[in-house]
């Protein structure tokens, strides 16, 4: 069949990047209305995209001390860009938004991570491996928000160094190392909800352990589980990771439009 | 009493060798960068470097030989990742590094603040970032928690900390340090509180009558204040709201030339030691750069009554 220049375009439209797949995906883990602390670098522009599609209501917090509840009208690179601060429903320090996280007020956190483990701890502090020690930026506020908000999703490149069967360093609690774990060392909720990679989205089960729950399209399950550190799980019902939608690419790109984040 | 000062006077007059000092304390706006320059070129050493995230200038300052420890939740490049030279240091072994997170980073300097000796928060329980750290002690709530019904709450006691100095950029001041500020403070407020001495950086001294017309955007009372510096472009590349933008170039290209000591080096010469102050920094930088970074469309607030 010919494929008619319309086809064509839609084709071209479909096209996307694995940054701008992780973006989408990270976006859709935000309900209508809920209260979200954004973290720095690729959660920036995931809270922005579910701002402009199906999560209008979203509240943002950011732990400058703003808070959101329209996306920020041009690309930001950091929190603190001057595009953040003008128009911010509130405008004031870390101490009040850092309370409203710890109070219980957050549905959703996300945060990046050098490393993650089987059962959703995050590293972003120092690694051990047989070169030594590798020192990273450190928490920021990345183990509040693992601390503190109802549940939180990382993002991160997928490979077997970044999925180690235990981290490290704890840098940002997840489940620990069982179920029970987060009550019984005294978090008072939370959790990891899902792990976005380049490769696949991973959930976590009633034991609280990791489980493989969709492949990228054109990742094979394979593929993720020879580049996981431990012994992936995997759900009998692994999907494939949804495409972005048109929408949802309309808004990345006018949003970035070089691609600096999304490239 | 006037409390201005040349950047050069103040620096010398309230930043000894070995001191405390928190700076960058509004996130990645308004950085005290012309006050981190002249630090360096004031060969400060023996420095503890306290802040929630640092954008680059802890990295600078490392680079050039101040600073013995690090307190700070993050220190690297916000919009590139890492900063080379904390990192050499760190994993040198050089440099101490005490991790905190953000959130308890503002608890210590608030309890600091507050002048008591800790603060409770449930932060960071099971986490690697309290273990062998004197920040944080687990303490039993003495009080019923509704969140634990089941027995007393655990929780991380956070130690207080008192910067010896803490130096703060921001929009404007009056010559006695009463100061305005406007946009996001992250922990500044609490940073002043807790300090033993304050320099107010600021890119325009006005009249005390401009400051005191709105007392609600007042962040900094001056009787807290030690110098007043006024200086123009002070928080470049970071931003001011209101007065330029950040400079996205410059932070890619210190990230792109400072991946070796000896490029850093290099980097420090030319920004650095080379320029006597921040006027020579921006000569250096150029006007066209200067000028793209200007604010190009003004959103002024809207007035506010404080009539009776």
């Amino acid at each position: 069949m010919a494929i008619t220049s319309t086809a064509i375009s839609e084709r071209r439209a479909q096209a996307y990047t694995p940054g701008e797949l992780m973006v989408v995906s990270a976006a859709r883990e935000i309900r209508d209305g809920e209260v979200v602390f954004v973290g720095m670098r690729l959660p920036l522009i995931a809270f922005v995209v579910a701002k402009k599609t199906h999560a209008p209501h979203a509240v943002g917090l950011f732990e400058n001390g703003l808070i959101r509840s329209t996306p920020a009208p041009e690309l930001i690179y950091t929190m603190a860009d001057p595009a953040n601060i003008k128009n911010a429903t509130q405008c004031l320090d870390m101490l009040g938004v850092m309370s409203l996280l710890q109070s219980g007020r957050v549905h959703l956190g996300f945060l990046g991570a050098a490393e993650v483990d089987r059962f959703g701890n995050l590293n972003s502090t120092e690694v051990h491996g047989t070169n030594g020690m590798t020192r990273l930026p450190g928490s920021g506020g990345a183990c509040d928000i693992a601390s503190l908000a109802q549940r939180f999703v990382a993002l991160l490149e997928h490979s077997k160094e970044r999925l180690p069967e235990r981290v490290s360093y704890v840098t940002s609690p997840g489940n620990g190392d069982c179920r029970g774990w987060r009550q019984r060392v005294g978090l008072p909720r939370g959790g990891p909800a899902a792990v976005i990679t380049s490769k696949a989205v991973l959930r976590f089960g009633d034991d609280r352990e990791a489980y493989l729950s969709s492949t990228h399209p054109g990742v094979e399950v394979e593929d993720v589980l020879q580049n996981t550190g431990w012994p992936l799980r995997v759900s009998e019902e692994v999907i494939s990771t949804p495409e972005p939608s048109v929408e949802e690419l309309k808004a990345i790109r006018e949003y970035d439009k070089d691609g600096f984040w999304t490239k | 009493m006037s409390k201005l000062l040349t950047l050069r006077q103040a620096v010398a007059d309230l930043v000894p060798d070995n001191a405390s000092v928190a700076l960058g304390l509004q996130m990645e706006q308004m950085i005290p960068f012309a006050a981190g320059h002249e630090i360096i070129r004031q060969k400060k050493r023996g420095l503890t470097l306290i802040g929630p995230i640092s954008d680059i200038l802890f990295d600078q300052m490392i680079a050039a030989g101040c600073v013995k420890q690090v307190i700070a939740a993050w220190v690297g490049n916000v919009m590139m990742g890492s900063a080379y030279n904390f990192r050499r240091a760190a994993e040198q072994g050089g440099l101490k590094v005490v991790n905190l997170s953000n959130f308890t980073v503002a608890l210590a300097l608030q309890a600091a603040a507050m002048g008591v000796p800790f603060l409770p928060t449930r932060t960071a329980l099971g986490s690697d970032v309290a273990r062998d750290n004197d920040f944080f002690s687990q303490i039993d709530s003495p009080f019923e928690d509704k969140q634990s019904p089941g027995g007393p709450a655990r929780l991380h006691a956070v130690r207080a900390l008192n910067p010896d100095v803490t130096i703060v950029h921001l929009q404007r001041a009056d010559h006695e340090g009463n100061a305005h500020c406007w946009g996001n403070f992250g922990v500044m407020i609490e940073a002043v509180r807790a300090a033993k001495r304050v320099i107010v950086v600021a890119e325009e001294v006005v009249d005390t009558e401009v400051i005191a017309s709105d007392p609600n955007r007042t962040v900094i009372p001056g009787f807290l204040v030690n110098a007043v510096v006024e200086c123009r472009f002070g928080a470049h590349p970071s931003p001011v709201q209101g007065y330029y933008k950040r400079d996205n170039a410059f932070f890619r290209q210190y990230h792109e030339q400072t991946k070796s000591k000896v490029d850093s080096e290099t980097w420090l010469q030319r920004w650095v030691h080379s320029v006597a102050d921040r006027k020579a920094y921006m000569n250096q930088l150029g006007g066209c750069r200067v000028e793209e970074l200007a604010v190009k469309q003004h959103a002024y607030a809207a007035q506010t009554d404080f009539g009776y």
